[in-house]
């Protein structure tokens, strides 16, 4: 190994994060070098001096309470853990964004109200698929589903079970699509999960229009006073065929 | 439930926390305000955490959190030309490094641009091996390395004497 070999490595040598191989090459080489030798010593003796100077900063011990105080808040009140610092930034791009998605959802046939809308839909469901998210009632059984989302919403949704068709329900969750909480069941397609957001809207009933965000298909339509969204890494035509079975059987 | 085990893997490395944020801000009153919002992000994203080290998860967000932090106030000195500073100047071999005084390692790592100050910090303060730095900073492994040397050249340039038995 010669000198700019040797250079390289001094760093993760000083800080033993070399392979055995590597580390022994460096040990040859610096018994012969002066130069490399007094690079490796170099860093060694910051290394120590770093450490032996006492250079952490200690929170004051009043930081304690204080921490301890705002973590408890944030149990008790997770909302306002949101926006116990810089409240204003908070509020201003929270109102923002709601003013953007609301009028996203009054207006569900402009496209570029769809891609936001899209985007959205598929951030809420790569989320639900994080562990102990997807599901808030698990239940194959939509008399246990449907009773589910009493009281915890403003409207009834629909809920049916397509096990026969191949695609069983799984359970349902509440979710907040465009500052407004939504509805959405959980069916299955194989190992595929499929995400069905369905929220009250007043918009004229429409087809299916899809769209495919990071390579999640998503199916968007209108009908019997719903906006109905399928969110699923299913492939586009069986998403598309269980589209049509659910607007078939919509109130 | 969560809530304990946020307080077992999470709330032990509040003096890491502290001591990260001091360092990347500059002063106690912001470090503070800012472990404060990094541990309630923590506390509200706890779900997201997939197990292992609580503490890297931990500094991550205390650093992402400063960087906002120093965005905001418009004092985030990223990535000077660190060239020049590197090509002239003694030779890293040509300078001796003992007896450090406290006072001017702290001055001359606090000078250095935040990248380099961070991984110091978490390298030699923290004790952080290679890979938990790379997951803190969101960079590869040999970028810290890489990083480690420069803020280590650097140092000794700025520290170290001028070696009077002449080696080189």
């Amino acid at each position: 190994m010669n000198c700019d070999e040797t250079r390289a490595l001094v760093t993760a040598y000083v800080d033993a994060e070399l392979d055995v191989a590597h580390s022994r090459e460096v040990e040859w080489h610096i018994q012969t070098c002066p130069a490399c030798a007094r690079l490796v010593e170099n860093q060694q003796r910051l290394r120590s001096s770093i450490q032996a100077s006492g250079l952490r900063f200690d929170p004051p011990s009043s930081f304690d309470r204080r921490l301890d105080a705002a973590l408890r808040t944030a149990a008790k009140n997770p909302e306002r853990a949101r926006t116990a610092r810089w409240p204003w930034v908070a509020i201003a791009a929270g109102i923002i964004l709601a003013l953007v998605l609301a009028s996203k959802l009054g207006n569900p046939g402009k496209p570029v109200a769809d891609s936001l809308l899209a985007q959205e839909l598929v951030d809420s469901h790569v989320r639900s698929l994080l562990p102990g998210r997807l599901m808030d009632v698990e239940s194959t059984d939509r008399h246990t589903v449907k009773p589910w989302f009493n009281g915890k919403l403003d409207f009834s949704p629909p809920v049916e079970d397509f096990t026969a068709e191949g695609f069983p329900l799984v359970g349902g969750r509440l979710d907040s699509l465009a500052g407004r909480t939504v509805a959405v069941l959980v069916y299955k397609r194989a190992q595929h999960v499929i995400n069905l957001y369905v929220w009250p809207s007043a918009a004229p009933p429409s087809s299916p229009r899809s769209a495919v965000v990071q390579g999640y298909n998503i199916l968007n339509w209108t009908r019997a006073n719903f906006a109905w969204s399928l969110v699923s890494d299913l492939n586009r035509d069986e998403l598309q065929q269980f589209a049509s079975r659910l607007q078939k059987t919509a109130p | 439930m969560e809530q304990a085990r946020f307080e077992l893997l999470v709330v032990p490395y509040r003096k890491a926390a502290y001591n990260l944020a001091r360092w990347l801000t500059g002063n106690d009153h912001d470090a503070e305000d800012v472990v404060q919002e990094a541990f309630l992000r923590a506390y509200r994203f706890f779900d997201r955490f997939q197990g292992g080290d609580g503490r890297a998860w931990l500094l991550a967000i205390v650093r992402n959190t400063c960087y906002s932090w120093m965005r905001q106030n418009r004092n985030l000195a990223l990535t000077e030309t660190l060239d020049e500073v590197e090509a002239f100047g003694p030779s890293p071999e040509s300078l001796l490094i003992e007896n450090l005084d406290r006072e001017s390692l702290r001055r001359a790592i606090q000078e250095l641009p935040v990248e380099f100050r961070e991984a110091i910090i978490l390298r030699e303060l923290e004790g952080l091996s290679y890979k938990d730095i790379a997951a803190v900073t969101e960079v590869p492994v040999g970028t810290v390395m890489s990083r480690l040397a420069r803020a280590r050249a650097r140092l000794i340039r700025a520290l170290g004497k001028r070696n009077a038995g002449g080696t080189s």
